[in-house]
């Protein structure tokens, strides 16, 4: 299968400070990728240079089979973005924040109606479409804000910390949202810090100091670090490089 | 183009949604065109006067009854001397002192030059020369007076007088001036505001990224984000001049469709320029701020208060690259003076020039990608 | 504590731009009001429409221009031409001799020029008309001298400023203005920002004391508030001459005094305030306009409606700038500006005790 993310060697700088260097990795159709590291790793440098908001000093990057140098508008029809900051209109209600973002990729108003109760009716949440988003809960914002990445059907989804502050069990059912939008075939890139939601994912990659240090499946890292979970594997890597 | 509409359907939906501003919207205008009218005027109207009369005669009553009569003066105290006098101007109480010698009818009976002296309170230099000169003027009159009384037969070789009218504006009133420039400061401040603040509130908010990742082309954006704040200036604008008409009575003597379509092209300008602060700015204090520091250089520069022509070149240069300068001069011309496109075509080309530049500039700055 | 104060410090230090501002602003506006802003009538352009044309008129326009008041910038021949030379603006007067203009002064006949004014600017015009006017009269007295004599001669002193030097009116409001914005607007806004943020109660829960911290706040602005306006005065003094007639002491203890006032003024208004943006919005209509508009800052008090006169009485800064201008210009000392003294002093000790009184019960609510 033809990867959908393909990364090779991609550095960034930042005057003389190295945020990524010389990453490589490939990312499949319909997997959840995990993309683990401590706060100030690099990881948010990278899923910024993948979505075509910043731009890599150097390095393969290929999204969707488009190039980041050259093809950057085009990447951005066909990803969705969630970032750590919440970002969907709080003075707007949630069907109008549907309805502008659905515009801005180009759906018919038909189709934003149609989407908009599919994913909400996906949510239970059609019932409160007229709220302005300042009332609702921090929980069911970053729901919403997922839905609004996931309603032009791209075909990789980058998330970046979207379960930060959140409760666990509201962590637990955005978690069953992404792992439903991963069965109907849309990859998924994730960024957490929450080494227990680590092992939600197909596959992770550690990165630590703007370095990939590890890239498997999480059975396959425990196994090889000889320890029961995520957790322990983050500690020891990040030990080892110390 | 789709797009767009709903970019500007959502700052339309944002802006309304604000419960500050419909009342910005609304009461702002009211607020500013009544009480800057009032407040901002230089006129002179009763400058308050000391008199020092030391000779008590009947030239001398004469001469405070012309001071009396005007209606430029009032006389808030009459003193012994010169000494108690200048305290009324220490504590601000009054603002001239005339001092009538002691021999001022002898003198004039003698056919000699009677002197009077003239204090004027100036820390206020130009106000300061206003008073004088009227009282000038009144002195005048008296002098006048006391020359055909004198020589009522004897005709002057070769008199010659000066006949002063006022086009335009004839009883001088200062409002008249004052509100047309009020009208341009109104849209100028609210478009500079609304849009120097918008795209910097995005970024405080976080959904600018949000934005930056969508396929949005940039003038999709750009234009989404001025035309809703043109729309609602362009409405200041002829709210402002439906209450200049019915409050203050403001003439209007040239063409409305042609003022507008120079609003128009002007407020491309300011919003442009709006746009641009925001995007060269990271919190909306800063954005604040640096719209501030422009606003208030331009709109003391503008002509607003002061002629531009009596300002030194280096000034009247600058005030090529002053908007707020090019609108207020074609705005008084169009308003008071019904002057027709022909005879301020230049200024036109060049605001619709600077225009073209500040829409690239506001355009190319901001970037979807980050280097 | 201390530690505290230099955080503050930091703050306003990181952020160059506002820094740029709080610093280039009173500099801008202090050379733009002794350079550019003023009222003075040079070179202004003006027409002739000269229906005589003979050599009295050419004296006449060359007189004119000889006073470097006036540049005649056109000739017209028609009463049409007058009209469109004030709708393109590039005239402010039509000076209109009369035709056979010498011949009847030679005759010794009553003859009038008309100065037509483009009065859509009042002001400028009724400058201009009267310089106009008195090189009129000057022409005629040359013409005929036996009438120079006039029955009374005026001699003008103008009094403190007499060179009528438009900064020495500004400078005072421009110091005002600033020490409105730095020390009340500053603060307002970066107390309201550490509530905004919730650091405001992380600040509370700590050992220091409410009055501590309140001090670590506005001591940075204070420093800064001084600072700036003594970099005015120095301007003032150094690039427009401006003098400082009375004791500098004094000049200084009024300005601490003021720069207090503005402070608890931006503690009341941080109190009432939630938001950056609240507190901005009240700053820059509660304080900036009417100390802009209603203090003697620009335009004289005097000649406004009733109304706005009395309004003026409770705006500080008409108080302040009366004191500045005091103390630099008329050298006075503290009796003739006690009663001034007094209002701040008491709108000071007001709006502490409204700050407190704010400040408890916010407290006690929790």
């Amino acid at each position: 299968m033809k990867p959908v993310i393909e990364v090779e060697n991609l550095v960034k700088k930042f005057g003389n400070f190295v945020a990524n260097d010389s990453l490589t990795f490939s990312v499949f159709p319909g997997e959840i990728f995990g993309f683990l590291g401590a706060n100030g790793a690099g990881k948010t440098t990278t899923i910024k240079i993948l979505c075509g908001l910043s731009s890599p000093t150097s390095g393969k990057v290929s999204v969707a089979g488009f190039d980041v140098y050259r093809q950057s508008e085009q990447i951005k029809r066909n990803i969705g973005y969630m970032s750590q900051k919440f970002s969907l209109y709080e003075d707007l209600s949630i069907n109008e924040n549907f309805q502008f973002y659905g515009g801005i990729y180009g759906l018919s108003r038909k189709e934003i109606r149609e989407r908009t109760k599919t994913l909400l009716s996906r949510l239970d949440f059609l019932k409160a479409q007229n709220e302005v988003l300042r009332n609702i809960p921090q929980g069911w914002k970053q729901k919403l804000a997922f839905s609004v990445a996931v309603m032009h059907q791209p075909k990789v989804v980058f998330l970046d910390e979207p379960t930060g502050g959140v409760d666990p069990i509201t962590r637990r059912q955005f978690w069953e949202l992404i792992y439903e939008q991963a069965h109907n075939g849309t990859t998924i890139f994730v960024t957490t810090h929450y080494m227990d939601e680590a092992e939600y994912c197909g596959r992770v990659s550690i990165m630590v100091d703007g370095r990939i240090e590890a890239l498997d499946s999480p059975k396959v890292l425990k196994n090889q670090f000889a320890v029961n979970s995520m957790n322990e594997v983050f500690v020891k890597l990040a030990r080892a490089t110390k | 183009m789709r797009t767009v509409i709903f970019i500007l359907q959502k700052e339309f939906r944002q802006v309304f949604r604000d419960k500050l501003m419909l009342p910005i919207i609304f009461i702002v205008p009211v607020v500013q065109l009544l009480i800057l009218s009032y407040t901002a005027t230089f006129e002179i109207k009763n400058t308050r006067i000391v008199i020092v009369d030391l000779d008590h005669s009947q030239r001398s009553r004469e001469l405070v009854f012309h001071f009396e009569s005007s209606s430029f003066f009032k006389i808030v105290s009459r003193q012994q001397n010169y000494q108690l006098a200048s305290e009324w101007l220490k504590n601000g109480d009054a603002d001239q002192v005339i001092v009538i010698g002691a021999d001022f009818e002898k003198a004039i009976e003698a056919n000699q030059s009677a002197k009077i002296l003239l204090v004027t309170d100036a820390i206020n230099g130009s106000a300061a020369s206003l008073m004088n000169a009227y009282a000038q003027q009144v002195i005048q009159g008296f002098n006048k007076n006391i020359l055909t009384e004198k020589m009522p037969f004897t005709t002057n070789k070769g008199t010659l007088s000066a006949e002063p009218l006022f086009w335009y504006n004839p009883k001088l009133n200062y409002v008249t001036y004052m509100v047309p420039g009020i009208l341009v400061l109104l849209v100028t401040i609210i478009g500079f505001f609304l849009s120097g603040m918008n795209i910097v509130k995005e970024k405080e908010m976080g959904t600018i990224e949000q934005i930056n990742v969508t396929p949005i082309k940039k003038w999709q954006f750009i234009t989404g984000k001025l035309l809703p704040f043109w729309l609602i200036a362009l409405f200041e604008l002829v709210f402002g001049l439906g209450i200049a008409k019915l409050v203050f009575d403001i003439p209007f003597l040239g063409s409305f469709p042609l003022l507008m379509g120079v609003a128009a092209v002007y407020l491309l300008v300011i919003l442009a320029m709006g746009l641009l602060v925001s995007t060269l700015s990271d919190t909306m204090q800063q954005s604040m701020f640096i719209s501030w520091f422009f606003l208030v250089i331009f709109i003391l520069m503008s002509g607003l208060f002061t002629p531009i022509e009596s300002m030194p070149a280096w000034a009247q240069w600058f005030n090529k690259i002053n908007p707020i300068a090019y609108f207020i001069t074609i705005n008084r011309m169009i308003m008071l003076k019904g002057s027709d496109f022909f005879d301020f075509s230049e200024l036109f080309y060049a605001l619709s020039g600077y225009a073209v530049v500040m829409l690239l500039l506001a355009v190319n700055r901001y970037k979807k990608v980050k280097a | 504590m201390k530690g505290f104060v230099i955080k503050e410090f930091l703050h306003i230090f990181r952020d160059f731009r506002t820094l740029l501002i709080l610093f280039g602003m009173p500099i801008a506006q202090v050379l733009l009001f002794g350079f550019a802003i003023t009222n003075e009538i040079n070179h202004a352009s003006i027409a002739v429409f000269d229906k005589a044309r003979d050599s009295k008129s050419l004296e006449l326009q060359q007189k004119l221009t000889a006073s470097g008041y006036f540049d005649i910038n056109m000739q017209l021949d028609n009463t049409k031409a007058i009209e469109k030379a004030f709708r393109s603006g590039k005239v402010k007067e039509v000076v209109v001799i009369p035709p056979q203009f010498g011949k009847t002064l030679d005759l010794g006949q009553q003859t009038t020029i008309q100065l037509i004014n483009d009065a859509s600017d009042p002001n400028t015009a009724n400058l201009i008309s009267s310089y106009t006017s008195a090189i009129l009269r000057d022409f005629a007295a040359d013409a005929n001298p036996q009438s120079t004599l006039l029955p009374v001669a005026t001699e003008t002193t103008m009094l403190y400023n007499p060179e009528l030097k438009g900064v020495f009116m500004f400078v005072p409001g421009t110091i005002t203005v600033l020490l409105m914005l730095v020390s009340a607007m500053m603060t307002s806004i970066s107390i309201a920002r550490e509530k905004e943020m919730g650091t405001m109660e992380v600040l509370l829960i700590s050992p220091l004391k409410p009055y501590q911290i309140i001090l670590g706040k506005v001591l940075p602005y204070v420093v800064f508030s001084f600072v700036n306006a003594s970099v005015i005065l120095l301007m003032a003094y150094t690039i427009f001459e401006m003098p400082v007639n009375g004791s500098l002491m004094l000049l200084l203890a009024e300005t601490l005094l003021f720069i207090l006032m503005a402070l608890a003024m931006g503690l009341f208004i941080s109190t009432v305030s939630n938001s950056q943006q609240t507190a901005m919005l009240l700053s820059m209509f509660a304080l900036m306009l009417p100390t802009i508009l209603l203090s003697g800052f620009v335009f004289p008090v005097e000649n406004m409606p009733l109304a706005l006169q009395w309004l003026s009485h409770i705006m500080p800064s008409k108080w302040f700038i009366i004191i500045v201008k005091s103390i630099m210009l008329k050298g006075l000392g503290i009796a003739y500006i006690w009663q001034e003294t007094l209002i701040i002093l008491a709108m000071a000790v007001i709006f502490i005790l409204l700050s407190i009184k704010k400040f408890e019960v916010r407290l006690n609510l929790k």
